[in-house]
């Protein structure tokens, strides 16, 4: 079980927490522009790399505050966690 | 045999001041505090148990811990257990033991347990309380870090309590007793850790003394030091199965730990220095040791002379070709290392005790992520990089001897310390014994295989590699005839490593075999296979502790539950809800309950505990544009005090939930949810407002357990309503269709009334705080009497909101329905973007041939169409010739109609609005019906009864 570490209340037990996927896919700005294959690729196309992976999290069974993390998908090691609005870390 | 018969009269770590009585196969045995099934069944002369899984051949006992593939028990008792091996079942008064030939018997019924889950969090965290785990824990915690040491046996001291040095065993002795004094130091004993996940998290299962009494550890530590040993391995020879054949280092641990002799004449087949030990400590209990057959050309010297002056007779580059005997070993032939098939001598004897070297224990260490390597020296696979903040030392890793597995894990405990932050004072380095047990082993001689004296590999099926998986050479040979190379295919083609014992005597011993089978000189090329979880046998019953029955999930009541057993309801599960599902009178089962509860509601007046719908405020200055770009029609003008139907979609379109939105001042909407989407919703709605419209100023917060409320359903709901609230203007003008007050009851309660409808019916819901909601609800039920108000469950919801046609989410729908599915294009704003707008037009949702939500009425009219059954078209031919039969959509809703008196359902079907008047065909037992296709509304279609 991995221990996650929440930006606002520290490490705690990953059954506390929910996976909410890729980070940094914005909600396109205006839709109704958007073309079909575009959208389609909003909806369902995610990054599916092997290594660090920005990704969101929340603290379903905390303070229920999502933020995001980065994390090598190969041996699951969290190399950062940073606050919604905040920049990925390098 | 006689009891006890194979007991020395002294020594041992048993307690003879403690006798005790249990039974082996309905024979009793006499045994003391301090043995174990195996050892008392040995003391008692009992060296057979039953024979093996697939080949009936007979069996005993190989090992003397949880290597043991061969001694498989079941315990019928208070804390029975399906397949444990003897050589971990401490005796106990009265334990009646079973031999299993391989397969366990789950025991039927549940049984009182005290199983256990405790959670702990330390500093270090010590597996294996032998030489190198006492070291480390007493190392690790001289700086005051809280370190936790866990052993699986009864008594600390590892390897060292088979052997019969004192001044080693009192050394662990005292190593015991200081750590015990050291407050911040947990010793657990009996307690085996099993598995080893991300960030040092392990579990560990601790048995009591009986086993009756077992609790889960759950670990994390922020440092690990596992001093887990290491395991000896078997030789593969042509009767290597026989009982009698045993780990060398299994008879040390009989005699001395137990004072039990495994047998009266032995041979000792080794391939190392340590086997030399055991020849000398069976010799020194009695037992006639006949010769040391040792594989390599030049045994040591110093252990060779020590071997002479017992009498013991040193067979040099030799190895034991064949253990023959009928029933256990009788003799063993004995042929040279480089030409087997040259016997050099037969010897009588009842004991063959062998060693191929030693495994590292490793596995834990491999499920933590840690890469192994093979060291050519020692014959094995050793720990080379540690993925995870831990340390392995001692024989884990190849360290073998006493002062090298103290000052290994004196350093590991030192370094584990001090990652925690805790450095350990400068205190010297000694263990506190001096300077010896420190011979340094000689090389050894791996014999991985002794062949046969005539055939192919492919016919040496008394060769056994896996004894509890009853798998030999000839099945490793027909594996790589099969074309399989690597380690894992063999394992899967074999199941050699796949039994309970999880492979410790054969995992590396297949490998070895297959190298030499393949024709290569170690198995170092072809590595290991995975080790994983758990590495030794646990019960689901333990990994589900207490969270079972009542405790496995909470069940949820509302405050009126009182009340609805006080009636008699029969429940419904909804999620983790208790709900009423009808409420059946005298001689009225579900069917009759149902049609009288929906006539109440249609003709009179009927009442329901609606208290379950996910009820959320939403607050803030923002909450109407915050809801316009949720739902998919608009809240941002409705107006205060009025309430409105809501839909929500996924990004993708499809529908999500629905419920009503009132508004109760500018800055103050609530809503409901579906009782089962509820937190769902409340997920959803922090999701845009944290991640992406984190400008909006809006406060989302679940209401659903501070609000009671009863639905009051029916044309003579508006008395009812008019009796409890006698301050409000209930008439259909003053309190119009949709629309809110606030009030206080009759009886001084406060409530907030809503006109709202799920039935078609004039109806209000009434809600009150939930402490009031008993109060409000029995207040509902006293002033409806005279209107014969009648309670009414789940069911007759889902009919007379069906008889409408308005779908329930989650049954008529299911992720892939569009509101314009549902027919419910009214309801999709045209004019605002809401999330899932842009999918409704994408080329996939805006085809015409999707499923939609239609009607269907039985042709015949009692019939009862299952919920789920798939519809076909009126003409498709039902043949084997013509298939797959298309399918045209399913039945999501199906009741019998109190106010059309006839069955009828909701569908979603392809084309289904230009199929209205169309007849379909569906499954109903063994028969196809028939159906007509209509609108997905049956009742009150021009919605004339919703104002009474
Ligand atoms: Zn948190």
């Amino acid at each position: 079980m991995l221990l996650i570490e929440c930006p606002w209340c520290g490490q705690r037990e990953e059954t506390e927490f929910r996976y909410g996927g890729q980070a940094h896919v914005d909600y396109p700005s205006a839709p109704a522009e958007t073309g079909d294959t575009e959208w389609a690729e909003f909806l369902f196309y995610r990054d599916n790399p092997a290594g660090p992976f920005a990704e969101r999290w929340m603290h379903a069974a905390g303070c229920r505050r999502w933020f995001n993390a980065v994390r090598d998908t190969r041996t699951n090691e969290f190399l950062g966690v940073y606050r919604i609005g905040e920049g990925q870390p390098a | 045999m006689t009891a006890n018969s194979e007991r020395l009269p002294e020594g041992g770590r048993i307690d003879r001041t403690k006798p005790l009585r249990a039974t082996v196969d309905g024979i009793e045995i006499l045994g003391y505090r301090g043995d174990t099934v195996a050892s008392a069944m040995l003391a008692n002369g009992i060296r057979t148990v039953a024979p093996s899984l697939y080949r009936s051949r007979p069996r005993g006992i190989l090992g003397a811990g949880n290597e043991e593939p061969n001694a498989l028990v079941r315990v019928e008792r208070r804390g029975s257990s399906p397949m444990l091996p003897a050589t971990t079942v401490e005796l106990t008064e009265g334990l009646p033991v079973h031999t299993l030939s391989g397969i366990g018997a789950l025991e039927p019924n549940s049984e009182a347990k005290d199983l256990d889950t405790r959670f702990a969090h330390t500093d270090v965290l010590v597996v294996g309380g032998g030489p190198t785990g006492l070291a480390a824990a007493l190392a690790a915690s001289e700086g005051d870090a809280r370190v936790l040491l866990l052993d699986d046996q009864p008594e600390l001291g590892g390897a060292l309590l088979r052997g019969t040095d004192a001044e080693l065993l009192d050394w662990a002795g005292g190593a015991a007793e200081l750590l015990r004094a050291r407050p911040e130091v947990t010793v657990v004993s009996r307690c085996t850790a099993f598995g080893y996940y991300d960030e040092n998290y392990l579990l560990a299962v601790e048995r009591g003394e009986t086993l009756d009494r077992q609790r889960l550890w759950k670990i994390r530590a922020h440092h690990v030091v596992l001093a887990t040993g290491a395991n000896e391995r078997p030789i593969v020879f042509a009767g290597n199965d026989l009982p009698g054949v045993m780990l060398a280092d299994a008879t040390r641990a009989y005699v001395n730990r137990y004072a039990a002799l495994p047998g009266s004449e032995a041979v000792i087949a080794t391939t190392n220095d340590t086997a030399y030990e055991a020849a000398l400590d069976l010799a020194a209990a009695g037992v006639s040791v006949r010769a040391i057959v040792d594989s390599r050309a030049e045994p040591p010297e110093d252990l060779a002379a020590m071997a002479c002056q017992a009498g013991i007779e040193v067979l040099a580059d030799c190895v034991v070709a064949e253990a023959t005997g009928t029933d256990s070993v009788a003799a063993v032939r004995i042929v040279r290392f480089e030409q087997p098939r040259r016997t050099v001598r037969t010897i009588r004897a009842d004991l063959l005790a062998v060693s191929g070297g030693w495994s590292p224990d490793v596995g834990l260490f491999s499920q933590s992520g840690g890469k192994l390597r093979w060291n050519e020296t020692l014959a094995a696979f050793l720990p080379e990089h540690s993925r995870q903040r831990q340390h392995i030392a001692g024989a884990a890793r190849g360290r073998y001897g006493f002062a090298r597995c103290v000052a290994d894990g004196r350093f590991a405990g030192v370094s584990a310390a001090e990652s925690c932050g805790y450095p350990a004072p400068d205190s010297p380095l000694r263990p506190g014994i001096s300077e010896r047990a420190t011979r340094v082993e000689t090389e050894q001689r791996p014999v991985w295989i002794v062949p046969a004296e005539t055939g192919k590999p492919a016919e040496w099926r008394e060769h056994f590699v896996d004894l509890q998986r009853d798998a030999t050479v000839a099945d490793i040979a027909r594996a790589c005839g099969a074309g399989m190379r690597s380690p894992e295919h063999i394992k899967r083609y074999t199941t050699i490593g796949t039994g309970s014992d999880q492979g410790r005597t054969s995992g590396l011993t297949a490998v070895g075999v297959l190298a030499w089978l393949r024709g290569m000189g170690s198995p170092g090329a072809l590595g290991t296979t995975s080790f994983r979880a758990p590495a030794v046998p646990v019960s689901f019953e333990l990994l589900a502790g207490r969270d079972t029955g009542k405790l496995l999930d909470p069940v949820r009541t509302t405050p009126i539950h009182p009340a609805h057993r006080e009636l008699g309801a029969e429940f419904e599960n909804v999620g983790q809800w208790k709900r009423p599902w009808y409420y059946a009178r005298e001689g009225e089962g579900m069917h009759e309950a149902v049609l009288r509860e929906c006539a109440a509601a249609r003709t009179g007046v009927a009442m329901m505990d609606a208290s379950t719908l996910g009820k959320i405020d939403l607050i803030g200055p923002d909450a109407g544009e915050f809801l316009n770009r949720l739902y998919t029609n608009g809240f941002k003008k409705l107006a205060i005090g009025s309430a409105r139907y809501g839909v929500m979609c996924g990004c993708d379109g499809m529908v999500f939930d629905d419920g009503v939105v009132l508004r109760l001042s500018e800055n103050h909407y609530t809503l409901t949810t579906t009782t089962g989407g509820a937190a769902g919703v409340l997920d959803w709605f922090e999701e845009w407002l944290q991640t992406e419209w984190i400008e909006l100023d809006v406060w989302a917060t679940s209401v659903t357990e501070q609000w009671s409320t009863v639905a009051v359903v029916g044309p003579r709901s508006r008395e009812v309503i008019g009796a409890i609230a006698p301050e409000l203007a209930v008439s259909n003008a003053e309190f119009p269709f949709m629309t809110v007050r606030e009030t206080v009851l009759g009886n001084g309660i406060p409530a907030r009334i809503v006109r709202v409808s799920f039935s078609g019916e004039l109806a209000y819901e009434v809600n009150v705080a939930n402490w009031h909601g008993l109060a409000a609800w029995r207040e509902i039920e006293r002033a409806g009497a005279g209107f014969g108000i009648t309670p009414y469950g789940t069911e007759t919801m889902h009919v007379l909101r069906a008889e409408k046609g308005f779908p329930i989410v989650g049954q008529d729908t299911d992720g892939t329905v569009t509101p314009i599915d549902l027919g419910m294009d009214w309801i999709v704003s045209k004019r605002k973007d809401f999330i899932g707008k842009r999918s409704l037009s994408r080329p996939d949702t805006a085809r015409a041939d999707r499923k939609q939500l239609v009607g269907l009425l039985p042709d015949e009219h009692g019939t009862l169409i299952p919920e789920g059954s798939q519809l076909i078209g009126e003409h498709t031919p039902v043949t084997p010739e013509v298939a797959p039969v298309p399918m045209l959509g399913h039945v999501t809703s199906s009741y019998h109609s109190a106010a059309l008196g006839r069955t009828f359902a909701l569908a979603l079907l392809r084309s289904g609005r230009e199929r209205i008047g169309q007849t379909v065909r569906t499954p109903v037992g063994d028969r196809l019906v028939s159906a007509t296709v209509t609108e997905p509304i049956f009742y009150d279609k021009e919605g004339a009864r919703r104002d009474g």
